[in-house]
């Protein structure tokens, strides 16, 4: 009875259950995208490196049984990832931008050939914390259920935030990023210092693909990110290269891609892929409203090559 | 060695290199899945160029490749970096089956009729492109993110508009538009079973070296994408030739899409998204972004398409192989941009008159 009676109300509940279930891939993107972006380092390519991370985590998790292995794994084959982006921009004449394209269509190609055997078998999930207990509701409960990679993402953007700002190593990422003259005369070595940043964000993206593979859908499959990964680095400059501004980002995204199965539900099947592409508009409605041609975006690292 | 020799071995050593070090790389890789890597690379031979049915069968998956390459090395000239292609080829393949029903009725000459899908697929495509390339300068929105959410977006409304407004009643399980009638097709050039797209590309491309190269217009292009400000200096229109370029690149893809659909699939369905889009960007960078070097490179990875069928059957070996391919293909080039210049300085003679 009680599901009839939410009716209209379900919509809401949805997109906000959705928002904080779809944000997660989100929100380990974009943050591990600031970082590399502080540092004065694009990478396109984690698109790819989501997918990678959806896949292997997927693999990991069905041969030992252990979600949590998953995660690990997908974090650990990222941040490769994030090495070999870093290593080919270290090369003189590179441009990290055609560098991020390749990656993207090489790390969804491999994942593609890799995981064609993971198609079928069903690997363990990563577990919920069932915060709705109290309600006796079906859809509060279902909506309440919270995975534990959103909480530990959203301790990250706090914890990244201050780590940028007060830390040593966090002012050694953004005066590499703003100045590699200075840095370089500091005695830091530039590319050494993205090499980090970007096998940090190559880890955080590798991590939010398995959120994917071992959540929501919770299973491989090839169309499983239409994406995600170019939006969260759109996002990241929306965020302004803040963390905490990300987070609030990756819950309005999710929010907005959970609208078209939200109407769904409720028996709205009218423009079905139009909503779905909402959070694509939403993006570039951003893009568009956030840019300027005339200054540099406040906050905008001076490195980084998309700005300038 | 004279210096124009010496100039072409420069620019072309190191894609040559990467296509050596690829081949080396990806050997390795199907050693490691337990293949034999000279059984492989026999039959991507003989599955690409081996015969002349696998010639046709690669020219066939080289049409589209052409139009596409084109949408990432147009707008490159002018120093944008745009990889939607594959949104531009979608609408323009929905536009041209659009305009084929439309038009199809009024009693006009077939070859008309075909004209108008043309230009419907190209305005389709070039108005998504041209978008890309307003954003860019009117509000400083980044091309290369705004071009791939374009896509998206593109790909989304060409679901919706097959299983809406357009959808022929008879397709129940996967929505498709009606198939256009016979008459309208492309047909093939004769004696083969190539359609005539693949002549559209060629000329296509031929028509882009011309205006890149060999006009004013293109050299001024050029001077932009070399340095935006030195245009506007000496007072050349940005923006409008921004426009222009970005109209002309998704115009190429937006044809390859009407060419997918009038002489491959028929219908629109969401088959049509075949990633031909962001093969194109491969085809565009391995050619150097130049107009006649994406011919013979787009002839080269439609071969490759071509003989992923055949190492399936024979090898065992899913359809991304050729995905992963490609992906080492294309790492391998860029890191190949890093010899650009020292491999010339080695080669060049010491001390001695370059006039020879």
């Amino acid at each position: 009875m009680a599901a009839e009676a939410l009716g209209w109300w379900g919509v809401p509940l949805a997109v906000g259950a959705g928002a904080i279930r779809v944000s997660t891939p989100f929100l380990f993107v974009s943050l591990g995208e600031v970082v590399t972006e502080t540092s004065g380092r694009i990478n396109l390519g984690l698109e790819g490196t989501l997918v990678m991370g959806a896949m292997s985590g997927y693999a990991i998790s069905f041969y030992t049984g252990s979600p949590w292995l998953g995660v690990l794994a997908a974090g650990i084959v990222g941040s490769l990832l994030g090495a070999l982006h870093a290593g080919i921009c270290s090369l003189p004449k590179v441009n990290d931008i055609a560098v991020g394209i390749a990656l993207l269509l090489f790390g969804t190609g491999l994942a593609f050939f890799l995981g064609t055997p993971f198609v079928a078998p069903q690997a363990p999930n990563l577990p919920s914390i069932p915060l709705g207990f109290w309600s006796d509701v079906p859809q509060i409960q279902a909506a309440l259920k919270v995975n534990v990679l959103f909480f530990i993402g959203v301790a990250a953007a706090p914890l990244l935030a201050w780590a940028l700002r007060n830390t040593g190593v966090g002012l050694m990422i953004r005066m590499v990023g703003d100045n590699a003259e200075a840095a370089r005369a500091m005695g830091y070595s530039p590319l050494t210092v993205r090499l980090w940043a970007t096998c940090f964000g190559g880890f955080m993206a590798g991590v939010g693909g398995s959120f994917l593979s071992l959540y929501y859908p919770g299973s491989w499959s090839e169309g499983l990110s239409s994406g995600q990964g170019i939006i969260a680095v759109a996002l990241v400059i929306f965020a302004r290269w803040r963390p905490m501004y990300c987070l609030w980002a990756s819950l309005l995204f999710g929010g907005a891609g959970a609208l078209g199965p939200a109407l769904q539900s409720v028996g709205i099947s009218q423009g079905y892929y139009l909503f779905n592409a909402a959070p694509y508009v939403l993006t570039l409605v951003i893009m568009i409203i956030a840019c300027s041609p005339d200054r540099t975006l406040a906050g905008a690292p001076g490195e980084l090559s998309i700005t300038k | 060695m004279g210096g124009f020799a010496r100039g072409s071995l420069g620019v072309l050593l190191p894609p040559v290199l990467a296509v050596v070090a690829t081949m080396i790389l990806f050997a390795g890789f199907l050693a490691a899945q337990g293949v034999d890597p000279l059984t492989a690379y026999r039959l991507i031979w003989l599955g690409a160029f081996g015969t002349w049915f696998s010639w046709q069968d690669s020219l066939v998956r080289a049409a589209p490749l052409l139009l596409t390459g084109l949408c990432v090395a147009l707008p490159a000239q002018m120093g944008l970096m745009i990889i939607g292609g594959e949104g531009a080829f979608v609408l323009g393949a929905l536009a041209a089956v659009a305009a084929g029903l439309a038009a199809g009725n009024l009693g006009l000459p077939d070859i008309l009729v075909q004209v108008i899908m043309a230009a419907a697929g190209i305005c389709a495509g070039g108005v998504v492109i041209a978008l890309c390339g307003l954003l860019r300068f009117k509000r400083g929105v980044n091309e290369t993110i705004s071009s791939l959410l374009f896509a998206y977006i593109a790909i989304a409304v060409m679901n919706q508009i097959i299983a809406g407004p357009m959808r022929d009643p008879g397709s129940l399980n996967r929505p498709a538009t009606r198939t256009l009638p016979d008459n309208l097709m492309l047909g093939t050039i004769p004696g083969t079973t190539i359609h005539v797209g693949l002549i559209f590309g060629i000329i296509a491309c031929l028509a882009a070296y011309i205006c890149v190269y060999f006009t004013k217009f293109g050299f001024a292009a050029r001077i932009v994408g070399g340095n935006a400000r030195a245009g506007r200096v000496v007072g050349l229109p940005v923006e409008r030739m921004i426009l222009a370029f970005c109209f002309a690149a998704g115009g190429a893809a937006g044809l390859g899409g009407m060419v997918e659909v009038a002489a491959v699939q028929g219908a629109v369905s969401s088959d049509i998204s075949t990633g031909a889009g962001y093969t194109g960007i491969l085809v565009a960078f391995l050619a150097r972004m130049n107009p006649l070097a994406i011919i013979p490179v787009a002839v080269l990875l439609g071969g490759l398409d071509a003989a992923g069928g055949l190492l399936q059957q024979r090898l065992n070996l899913p359809d991304a192989t050729m995905l992963v391919l490609r992906g080492v293909l294309f790492v391998m080039l860029l890191s190949a941009d890093a010899l650009q210049g020292r491999l010339t300085r080695y080669l060049a003679p010491r001390r001695l008159p370059v006039t020879v």
